[in-house]
């Protein structure tokens, strides 16, 4: 069974007079396990893509699927708790909040989303921190961190629910190329250890290669669908 | 609600130099709240106490009708021997009273054998008028302070009558007066003391003993003019009224028909519409402190939102429930009305202490020297925190449902 599919999905926006239709009809279905990227140019509908999986907008028209809940037309507070449950997120500027630590900023959906006690979610805190390689860095906060390490502390937080999903949104567009690799084998590792659908939007050529399924987008259609088999470094 | 707390602190101190503009303008708001009840608080109660300490008691009973003549202290609206026995009755047996003092008060002529003026004297029993007006010793200024002031044969003359008729402590003077029949008769007296003109009526009240009264009208039984009473709580003198009135009227044959009349300290004197205006400014300062803590944490926290859209874009789409994202900004503005409550209040005892440390002196209408105490009544700091906190609380909201209302995806978009 598909973790997500998608059928004749169309997203418009209006603004006065002004229609622009970001999808036009896409279907597509990903399995468990999978490692995606949505590729395009600027423009082609791949953040629009990844906000209706995330379930952070609506679509106008056709249906979606994740977790076998369609998530096309979810209230606002059942799609929060639904992403609290079922997604992860990583956003292209990281996105930690600055007061907290990255121990804190992991901790965060484990206090905030998932009310865990307290010794549970310090031990798997530390877990994910260390798989990620920012143990050492746990107390620092945000700023004190750099583009790269601020990524880390990100997909961990993403994965400390163990979500079924985890989206990222041009993950490495802020990194130099060296980290951006870096980071998409993070992922990747991720993937493998904890058994996660990682699906990302990328432009970046650099790291489009690492994905092992790869959906090209173009004026908000699907125009191929390439699946690769990576040989891991 | 740790974890909000730890957040909203953090929060708070991510933008140090506003939260403690904001935090300074809500203590100052404080500060002059409860500086301004302490003060004018302890002034109401200072003056209250002497008004009602040296002559005027708590509450008062007359005959119904009395009061309404009182300016002519008519003596057919005294209470009837029988009727004050009956008072007598009920007042022993109220518990929440401390002392009575029956008074027959009349208008009268005062001589010195060269002028003559009139006066208002009142006859007591002196234990009684001693107890339930505690003052009455410290307005003797010259002569005896004590119950024996007003032992039978001596008469306490207000100072107004003693400057003006060059009168002196050891003079014998004359009180003639018209009793209710119409026949005058007099009775030498002398002058055992001085008194001290206390605020408001009074200036003109002499204190006898009560036999003397009775002997100068030729009363044959004790006739009352009215009851002065004390109550053992102030704060109760509404309750015990009602109660006493009440009583009264039991214990009247027809209670319809009740001869009796209670009266409160402030149905009698003037000063309560001071303390009256004195409790309105109150109530403007107070509205005053909404008004600071309303505009300077609806201020902050709207800030607070508009600066970090991204972030809480981010928490809603991580699956932050809009209830917490809510929790959370309302939990700042708490906060910082709490820091202000607080920071205000350390700084309000610090003002009242140094106040009272300082005992200062002022003067009211015939009464100088008055020390001014400022002290601080609990309930008082209850209620200037208690509206810091909910003001905090209320202006945060507007901001936090905003918070929680935003559309993550917009949000998140948001430079």
């Amino acid at each position: 069974m598909s973790l997500v599919s998608a059928r004749d999905l169309v997203k418009t926006y209006r603004s006065e007079a002004i229609e622009v239709r970001a999808l036009q009809g896409v279907s597509f279905a990903i399995e468990p396990r999978s490692f995606v990227a949505f590729v395009g140019p600027s423009g082609s509908g791949k953040t629009t893509l990844l906000n209706l999986i995330g379930c952070l907008d609506r679509a106008t028209d056709g249906l979606i699927e994740v977790a076998g809940v369609d998530v096309s037309q979810l209230e606002r507070q059942k799609a929060a708790a639904f992403r609290g449950e079922h997604i992860g997120f990583i956003f292209q500027n990281f996105n930690l909040i600055p007061v907290l630590t990255a121990f804190e900023n992991v901790e965060y959906p484990l206090v905030m989303v998932q009310d865990w006690p307290v010794a549970q979610r310090h031990e798997r805190v530390l877990k994910i921190l260390k798989s990620v390689g920012m143990l050492e860095q746990k107390n620092q906060l945000p700023e004190q961190l750099s583009g790269g390490q601020k990524q880390r502390v990100a997909i961990a937080r993403a994965l400390v629910t163990r979500p079924k999903l985890v989206l990222a949104d041009e993950p490495t567009a802020n990194l130099d190329h060296e980290t951006a690799y870096m980071i998409i084998r993070l992922m990747k590792t991720m993937r493998d250890d904890f058994g996660t659908t990682f699906i990302f939007s990328t432009h970046d050529t650099r790291i489009i290669g690492e994905a092992e399924l790869i959906y090209t987008l173009d004026d908000g259609r699907l125009v191929q669908q390439e699946e690769r088999r990576v040989a891991h470094v | 609600m740790f974890n909000l707390a730890k957040i909203a602190v953090r929060n708070i101190r991510r933008y140090r130099r506003r939260s403690l503009l904001t935090i300074t303008l809500i203590a100052f708001g404080v500060v002059f709240v409860l500086v301004f009840v302490a003060v004018s608080s302890s002034f109401k109660d200072l003056m209250i106490r002497q008004i009602t300490d040296s002559y005027l008691g708590d509450l008062q009973i007359h005959r119904r009708g009395y009061v309404a003549s009182i300016e002519t202290l008519p003596l057919n609206l005294n209470l009837a021997p029988q009727q004050a026995s009956n008072a007598v009755k009920v007042l022993q047996e109220n518990p929440e009273i401390a002392s009575f003092s029956e008074r027959i008060k009349f208008g009268a002529m005062f001589s010195n054998f060269t002028e003559t003026t009139n006066i208002r004297i009142n006859g007591v029993v002196p234990e009684n008028e001693f107890a339930t007006c505690p003052q009455m010793s410290a307005r003797i200024s010259a002569g005896d302070k004590s119950v024996e002031a007003l032992r039978k044969g001596k008469i306490l003359v207000p100072v107004l009558l003693a400057r003006g008729m060059g009168t002196k402590v050891g003079d014998t003077v004359v009180i003639v007066a018209t009793n209710k029949d119409g026949s005058v008769n007099g009775k030498t007296l002398v002058v055992s003391g001085i008194l001290e003109s206390a605020t408001g009526p009074g200036g003109r009240d002499g204190y006898i003993h009560i036999e003397d009264a009775m002997e100068i009208l030729r009363l044959p039984q004790r006739e009352i003019s009215e009851f002065a009473i004390s109550v053992k709580t102030r704060a109760r003198v509404e309750v015990v009224a009602q109660a006493l009135a009440a009583q009264l009227a039991a214990a009247a044959k027809d209670p319809r028909k009740a001869p009796f009349q209670v009266h409160t300290w402030a149905e009698l004197s003037p000063f309560a519409n001071i303390a009256r205006m004195v409790d309105l400014m109150t109530v403007f300062v107070k509205a005053m402190l909404i008004a600071i803590v309303l505009i300077s944490i609806l201020n902050v926290m709207i800030m607070a939102v508009y600066e970090r859209i991204r972030e809480i874009g981010t928490i809603a789409a991580i699956g932050t429930l809009p209830g917490k994202i809510r929790s959370l900004f309302l939990v700042e503005g708490l906060f910082l009305g709490v820091a202000g409550a607080l920071a205000g209040l350390m700084a309000s005892l610090a003002i009242i202490f140094g106040l009272y440390l300082w005992k200062f002196t002022f003067n009211f209408g015939q009464n100088v020297g008055l020390i001014l105490e400022p002290t601080l009544n609990p309930a008082e700091i209850a209620i200037a925190s208690g509206m810091v906190i909910g003001v905090s609380i209320i202006a945060s909201l507007q901001p936090a449902v905003k918070a929680s209302r935003m559309e993550p995806i917009e949000a998140l978009r948001h430079v």
